[in-house]
């Protein structure tokens, strides 16, 4: 049995290349699951967020995670630019590098993230050098000025934050992957290994899940189909899928040479 | 003085440094914001509190897309 692979397809984010297409987060995992699940997912970036410290607390999330992953902060918690960009430099001072995945957010009820204040603190954070992968709300206007912002990518939600309801806003995702230069990573709400497959027929460059994966049965086993899922949409965008007929159907094999004929 | 939220008294002078090891952070996996700035490392030995300072002391901790409201972290996030 033999794969067939494209070796120079890399996710490229701010001139850093990857070969994993498969963003996990690490929120909700015991954290002696989190690097199991890194591993099963084959995933080189995890999201991890920061927090008040208690004097008590002697367990270091970084000394759960494989050594050799990138870690992408995310500025949950912020409810307006300013607060993200505090957050950020704070992270950054915790020595993880320059990814940031900005996040603002002050609807307690949808977890929606606000365009306006998110396109701002991306502005702010990619001049003082972070490479900014902004969680939004798909929309065209919105991924354009995040562009002109300065962001390495842009992360679209699927579905409200935790819901795991899959890809409910695909065309405008859809528009995103065809109207932006950006790489367009679809983040939150994305619930199964086949939702995240169909982001990637699509032609997104990646996905981000927690959720997910952390409220499976088998986290391990989940973050496996959700890495093979993610392969198989990647090989199948850049294979270009058969074309769809709009009506009728047509056969495979010739229609003559019958034994009645 | 303000740290993370809750009031203390500072009964004496006492550096930073000190005072984060005698409340028994864990120095290497903290960063520190004192009112609204980020202090580097190489100077928590240097700076010397005021009972009038607002600490902020964050660590990293586990997160994909969670945030504010109804989240059990809520009381967690820094906030002015």
């Amino acid at each position: 049995m033999q794969t067939k692979q494209y070796p120079d397809d890399v996710l490229m984010l701010g001139g850093h290349s990857f070969h994993s297409r498969f963003i996990l987060g690490s929120g909700k995992f015991s954290l002696s699951l989190i690097q199991t699940v890194m591993e099963y997912g084959g995933s080189e970036i995890a999201t991890i967020a920061l927090r008040r410290a208690n004097a008590d607390s002697k367990e270091n999330i970084l000394d759960f995670l494989p050594k050799n992953i990138t870690l992408l902060p995310n500025t949950s918690g912020a409810r307006n630019a300013e607060e993200a960009v505090r957050i950020a430099r704070l992270s950054r001072e915790l020595g993880c590098g320059d990814f940031v995945k900005v996040e603002v957010i002050h609807d307690s009820k949808y977890l929606l993230p606000d365009n306006e204040e998110t396109i701002k603190a991306t502005r702010q954070l990619a001049k003082e050098g972070f490479l900014v992968l902004p969680y939004m709300y798909p929309d065209l206007i919105a991924a354009r000025k995040l562009e002109d912002a300065g962001a390495a990518a842009i992360m679209p939600l699927g579905a409200p934050i935790g819901s795991n309801r899959g890809l409910q806003t695909k065309e405008f995702i859809r528009i995103l992957i065809e109207e932006s230069k950006l790489p367009v990573i679809v983040d939150a709400g994305i619930g199964a290994p086949s939702q995240a497959c169909e982001a990637m027929e699509m032609g997104a460059a990646a996905v981000m899940a927690n959720t997910a994966v952390a409220t499976a049965g088998d986290c391990a086993a989940m973050a496996t189909a959700f890495r093979l899922a993610i392969e198989a949409g990647r090989l199948a965008y850049l294979s270009k899928l058969g074309r769809v007929l709009e009506k009728g159907a047509e056969a495979s094999s010739p229609l003559t040479g019958f034994l009645q004929d | 003085m303000h740290v993370n939220g809750v009031e203390m008294t500072l009964e004496q002078s006492v550096s930073l440094q000190d005072f984060l090891m005698a409340q028994g952070y864990d120095i290497r996996t903290i960063a520190v914001e004192r009112n609204e700035e980020i202090v580097p490392k190489a100077d928590y030995a240097d700076i010397m509190l005021q009972d009038t300072d607002i600490l902020e002391v964050v660590h990293f901790m586990g997160g994909g897309q969670e945030t504010i409201g109804g989240h059990s972290n809520a009381d967690k996030t820094i906030s002015r």
